[in-house]
């Protein structure tokens, strides 16, 4: 049984995962537990989620810079929101979603029709959404709602006494629903076609003005699910949080094996990006003789040697053809 | 009658692309369309698969009147096209590009097993043995080929236009799509088969149709027609048949002195390994149908790609051209064919582009002075009588004339020992060409060598001492003296050196 070379990538991230965690276990056996495993979950569920939107725009070749900014914008529109109207947070959740995913779509619609860079509209929309938050409020906004503290300690312990979160679960649910957007529908064939090439795809078929509204629109959403997911976790919106976020993304994605030039990868890849990074941050938090600032420089080291391992198997492919 | 064209008619702004052309297709045949570069052939196409609307005249498939808008609406309707590159998605799977927008689907997901076996439905019976869960790119040329082939096929079935499929293959993979094209035309497909190589089309095709400046030349049965008389309908000149023996005339003892010695250069799938001697002062002119390697010898000589062998020396030993830079420190200048994509720069002044190669030579940290410049400028716009307001106004304002003058003009300013002029004229006016070719002739008298490459026959045997005929990818023939005249030419291109049996085996 011979491996199909497209999964090279992907089984070389899950590869370096495992490595990594065998090497932390070894040095700290308690790393192996369920408690370190539901926080790893936990601690990056906003990540991860943030980070699917990301792979689906990465794969068709453009990129979105305006998440983070998106993030800080829910968490201070649901803040506000709940302090100053009675709604209650579903309906508001509703709003937000429908918010980010038009701002998304509104972002895909001027790339195609005025055939812009994606990294000039999405810049543009990344300040745009940044102001929006500190129109809202300039200081951070605690939320305190029956409901939040609800979600917030929605979690089934597991057995060794992890918690398995609601919103780990939100992040490993994003993922498989991403998995499927970007692997089994006529859309995702539809992205990986755009990244591949645009005028091949066009010829072949390809609804160009559509499908780059539906990436982006998609990354807007999820998006927007991730800033739920940081205002429960975080318990509070402020308009100054999650700035780079869109940067860390774009990391995981491409720790996660996708080629940043587009039209390869896979989302399950890209979860287990964003695992390595929180990886390494546990790491230097069991150590506690590191600064924490050595996870940068790790990550750092990661993009590059993927960035070289995509280019080595861009290199094989080319040469054999 | 499978598809007739009646009458066809396109024009853009400034030129009739097609002019009242007629075209038939049976079911069962292949049919290849033949014509230099300008004559329409890509316009026919483009108008069959609703790339363009044509301007008049009628397209009828199967009886129908049709006009298709759109490549998918074309599509649909029957008539399926395979292009020589962008055709298919290497980053996606053989089925994935296979059974793209009409992937089986179960509970609204792509159905991956399915997806396969129709996958493997859709290449049974065209000898392929591939993994279809596999990247496409992870195939040979020729292999995407008879997918995309396979994928037109399934789509469209009826006509299947193939545009260049070969031009990047080699001898095996040539007979292997050829059985696939066989094939089809057995299975009732009408096939249209646009190829600049004649040995494919000779071995292939059952008629061919030839344009010439957007009007239909002929329609021949190939086993009827002879080569010479295929490149006469191509070329546009009648041969004294008469004359039939090329004359042979002893190469003229020329006593200039040898400039340069190119020896064995070539590079695998451009152009094989060929010898030319330049002497001091000489024009030498580079004769061949379009795709024959007359371009690519030009590229090989001035670096644009680098030589994978031979080596080439001058009087005073080796000379290095691997690379732009080298050639140009090595005294050569290239002029493009393609003026406005590679030779101007349409947006910089007349003095900027002039000046270009020259501050390029010198290097950034030493910028020619600016009165310099406007002297250099202005001398050569005076000398070849460039016709601008100014030598500050955009280069793109001039007239094409004048923009080639300007790329002369950058060459000259460098003084090299050898220069390269591609298709020099090119889409200039009548008049323009006239005083081209009194330059050339000018700036030889000065010492330097010239290689002119033009499908312009009669311009280029009034300019050029000696003719290199190239012919698939191969110089062929050196034509000296007397020989240098439009119909030795012509039969030079026309002459196969091999059985027409053999020519499938020869075909690439």
């Amino acid at each position: 049984m011979n491996v199909n070379p497209r999964l090279y990538p992907l089984l070389a991230t899950i590869g370096i995962f495992v490595v990594a965690y065998l090497v932390c276990w070894i040095q700290f056996p308690y790393m192996l537990s369920t408690r370190v495993a539901g926080n790893l979950l936990t601690d990056n569920a906003y990540l991860g989620i943030v980070a699917v939107g990301m792979t689906v725009v990465i794969l068709s070749g453009g990129i979105d810079l305006s998440v983070g900014s998106v993030i800080a914008f829910s968490g201070v529109f649901i803040a506000v929101l709940l302090r100053d109207t009675p709604l209650h947070p579903l309906i508001v959740f509703g709003l937000l979603l429908l918010v980010t995913t038009a701002f998304g779509a509104a972002m895909g619609w001027i790339i195609h029709v005025l055939a812009m860079p994606a990294f000039i509209v999405t810049l543009a929309g990344m300040f745009l959404a940044r102001g929006a938050s500190y129109m809202l409020t300039i200081s951070s906004v605690p939320i305190q709602h029956p409901f939040y503290d609800l979600l917030k300690d929605a979690y089934w312990l597991m057995p060794g006494g992890g918690r398995f979160t609601l919103i780990g679960v939100v992040m490993l649910i994003s993922v498989a629903g991403g998995a499927i957007v970007a692997h089994r529908t006529r859309f995702g064939t539809g992205v990986f076609a755009l990244g591949g090439g645009e005028q091949t795809a066009r010829l072949m078929g390809v609804r160009v003005g559509p499908t780059t509204m539906g990436i982006y629109a998609f990354s807007g959403f999820m998006a927007g699910l991730s800033g739920i997911v940081f205002s429960i976790y975080t318990g509070s919106g402020y308009p100054l949080a999650t700035v780079g976020t869109e940067l860390t993304a774009i990391a995981a994605v491409v720790i996660g094996g996708t080629l940043l030039t587009g039209g390869a990868g896979y989302v399950l890849g890209t979860l287990f990006g964003v695992l390595t990074m929180g990886l390494i941050q546990t790491y230097i938090v069991f150590d506690g003789t590191l600064s924490s600032w050595w996870t940068k420089i790790v990550i750092g080291v990661l993009l590059l040697l993927f960035i070289l391992l995509q280019k080595g198997l861009v290199r094989a492919t080319a040469i054999r053809a | 009658m499978l598809l007739s064209i009646r009458d066809l008619s396109k024009s853009f702004p400034g030129t009739r692309a097609l002019d009242g052309v007629d075209f038939d297709l049976r079911a069962g045949e292949v049919h290849a369309l033949l014509g230099e570069n300008g004559a329409g052939k890509s316009t026919l196409i483009k108008c069959l698969t609703g790339a363009y609307r044509r301007d008049a005249g009628e397209i009828r498939l199967d009886g129908e009147k049709i006009s298709p808008s759109s490549t998918s609406e074309a599509q649909e309707l029957g008539i399926g096209t395979v292009y020589q590159e962008v055709n298919l998605l290497p980053n996606l799977t053989v089925a994935q590009n296979l059974t793209f927008g009409r992937e089986p689907r179960r509970f609204g997901m792509v159905d991956g097993k399915a997806q396969r076996e129709l996958a493997r439905e859709m290449l049974d019976g065209y000898g392929l043995d591939i993994d279809v869960g596999r990247d496409l790119g992870a195939y040979s040329v020729a292999v995407r080929q008879i997918v995309a082939i396979a994928r037109a096929v399934a789509l469209s079935g009826k006509v299947l236009i193939l545009d260049e499929p070969t031009a990047s293959l080699d001898a095996a993979e040539v007979r292997m799509l050829f059985d696939v094209i066989r094939d089809l035309r057995d299975r009732g497909l009408g096939i249209i088969f646009v190829s600049h190589f004649l040995d494919q089309v000779f071995a292939l095709c059952d008629r061919l149709t030839v344009l010439r400046n957007g009007r239909k030349i002929t329609t021949e049965t190939t086993a009827d027609l002879d080569r010479v008389k295929l490149i006469e309908h191509m070329l546009g000149h009648e041969l004294d048949r008469a004359s039939e023996e090329a004359a042979t005339t002893d190469s003229v003892a020329d006593d200039r002195p040898e400039l340069l010695r190119f020896e064995g250069i070539g590079r695998a799938g451009v152009v094989e390994p060929f010898d030319l001697t330049i002497r001091k002062g000489e024009v030498i002119g580079l004769a061949g149908l379009l795709g024959s390697g007359r371009t690519e010898t030009a590229e090989l000589m001035f670096g644009v790609r680098t030589p994978q062998t031979g080596k080439t020396r001058d009087a005073d030993g080796p000379v290095s051209h691997a690379t732009p830079r080298e050639a140009i420190a090595a005294g050569f200048g290239f002029a493009p064919e393609d003026r406005k994509t590679h030779g101007i720069i349409a947006d910089l002044s007349v003095r900027e582009n002039i000046i270009l190669a020259m501050q390029a030579h010198r290097g950034w940290t030493r910028p020619i002075p600016r009165a310099e410049q406007d002297a250099i400028a202005e001398d050569y716009i005076a000398k070849l009588d460039i016709r601008t307001s100014d030598a500050d106004k955009p280069v793109g304002d001039l007239s094409g004339g004048n923009q080639q003058k300007v790329v002369l003009a950058r060459w000259l300013a460098m003084n090299p020992r050898y220069l390269i002029l591609d298709e020099p004229t090119r889409g200039i006016d009548v008049g323009a060409h006239a005083e081209i070719l009194r330059l050339i002739q000018e700036i030889t008298e000065e010492g330097m060598s010239i290689l002119v490459i033009s499908s312009e026959l009669d311009e280029l045997i009034a300019v050029v001492d000696r003719v290199i005929v190239l012919r698939d990818r191969k110089h062929m023939r050196e034509l000296t003296g007397e020989e240098v005249a439009t119909d030795a030419i012509v039969r030079a291109i026309a002459s196969s050196d091999h059985a027409p049996d053999a020519a499938r085996d020869h075909a690439r």
